[in-house]
C-alpha cells in the first residue's frame, strides 16, 4: 500500500529538481521551458494524489486545465524563442540581458 | 512490500533519474528525450492513482505533440554549437545544497506523521465497470462547461498568437491585404469590357 505521503514526497522532489534546473541552467532557454514543464507535471501529480485519496474528481479536472494552459504556453514560448533566435542568432540565457534596470 | 509498492518505487526511480539527467544534459535534444522518459514514468504513476484519462492525455498530447514541437524547434534552430560553448555557472554546489535542504524540509512536512496511512487511509479500488472518462465527462459538461469552453478559446488564441509572432516581419512570403489599394480601386481596374464578335453573325 502506497501512502499519500510517498506520492507527495515524490512530487516535491520532482518540483525541486525542476527548480534547480531553472537556476543552474545557462545553456539555452529551451531547457528552461522544459524545466517549467517538469514543475507542472510535479504539481499535477500532487493534484491527482489528493484527488485519489480524498475521492474527489475536481483535482483531475484542475489537472486537465493545467495541461491545456501549459500546452498553449509552450506553443507561444517556442514562437518567442524562434523570434529571439532570428534576432540575435543565439538562445543562450546570457545573451538575453537587454532588459537592464 | 506489496506489488503496488514495487511498481511505485520503480517508476518513481525512473522519474527522478530521468529528470536529473534532463537538467544536467548539455545536448538539448537529449534533454527532450529524457523529459519524454520522465513523462512516461509520471503517466504510469497517474495510472496507479486511477487517473487513466489524464495519463493517456499526458502521453498523447505531451509526448506526442508538445515534445515533438520541442524537438522540431531544436532541430530547426540548430543550437548545438551554442550549447556546447556555454557552461554551467559557478554556484552549482550552493544551489544543489539549497535544493537538498528544500527537499528535506518538504519531506519532514509531508512525512508519514501528517499524510501517512493512518491519517489518509488508502481508498478502495473502483469496481470493474468504473469508467474514469465517464466520470470526468459528467463533470466537464455540467459543472465545468464554461471553463471547458474557455480552455478551447485559449487554445485558439495560442494558435493565432504563435503564428502571428513568427510571421510578424515577414513581408515577402506572406499573402496579405493591402488596404490602401483596396480603398483606391476604381471600376475600370476591376471590370474589363471586351467586345465580342459572334462567329455566326460574321458569316452572314
Amino acid at each position: 500500500m502506497v501512502s499519500l505521503s510517498e506520492y507527495l514526497i515524490l512530487s516535491s522532489t520532482i518540483f525541486c529538481i525542476g527548480l534547480v534546473g531553472i537556476f543552474v541552467n545557462r545553456t539555452n532557454i529551451i531547457t528552461l521551458l522544459m524545466c517549467v514543464e517538469l514543475i507542472l507535471v510535479a504539481v499535477n501529480t500532487n493534484f491527482i494524489a489528493f484527488s485519489h485519496f480524498l475521492g474527489d474528481e475536481a483535482g483531475q479536472i484542475f489537472v486537465f486545465f493545467i495541461l491545456t494552459v501549459a500546452a498553449s504556453e509552450v506553443a507561444i514560448g517556442l514562437a518567442i524563442l524562434t523570434l529571439l533566435f532570428r534576432g540575435r542568432g543565439s538562445i543562450s540565457v546570457d545573451v538575453i540581458n537587454s532588459l537592464k534596470g | 512490500m506489496g506489488f503496488e509498492q514495487i511498481i511505485f518505487y520503480i517508476f518513481s526511480f525512473w522519474f527522478v533519474v530521468s529528470s536529473l539527467a534532463m537538467i544536467f544534459s548539455r545536448n538539448a535534444a537529449k534533454a527532450v528525450l529524457f523529459l519524454v522518459l520522465a513523462f512516461f514514468s509520471a503517466a504510469s504513476i497517474w495510472i496507479l492513482l486511477e487517473a487513466e484519462f489524464l495519463a493517456i492525455i499526458l502521453i498523447l498530447v505531451y509526448v506526442g505533440a508538445v515534445m515533438v514541437l520541442f524537438l522540431f524547434v531544436i532541430k530547426m534552430l540548430n543550437i548545438d554549437k551554442s550549447t556546447i560553448k556555454a557552461r554551467f555557472t559557478g554556484y552549482l554546489p550552493l544551489r544543489l545544497i539549497v535544493a537538498i535542504i528544500i527537499i528535506a524540509e518538504m519531506s519532514l512536512v509531508l512525512g508519514s506523521n501528517q499524510f501517512g496511512l493512518d491519517v489518509f487511509s488508502v481508498p478502495a479500488r473502483h469496481s470493474e465497470g468504473y469508467s474514469n472518462i465517464t466520470v470526468l465527462a459528467m463533470q466537464f459538461y455540467t459543472i465545468y462547461v464554461y471553463p471547458f469552453e474557455l480552455a478551447a478559446v485559449l487554445l485558439l488564441i495560442a494558435i493565432i498568437a504563435a503564428i502571428t509572432l513568427v510571421h510578424r516581419n515577414d513581408n515577402t512570403s506572406r499573402k496579405k491585404q493591402s488596404i490602401s489599394e483596396q480603398v483606391n480601386v476604381q471600376a475600370k481596374d476591376r471590370v474589363r469590357l471586351v467586345s465580342i464578335i459572334l462567329p455566326d453573325k460574321k458569316e452572314k
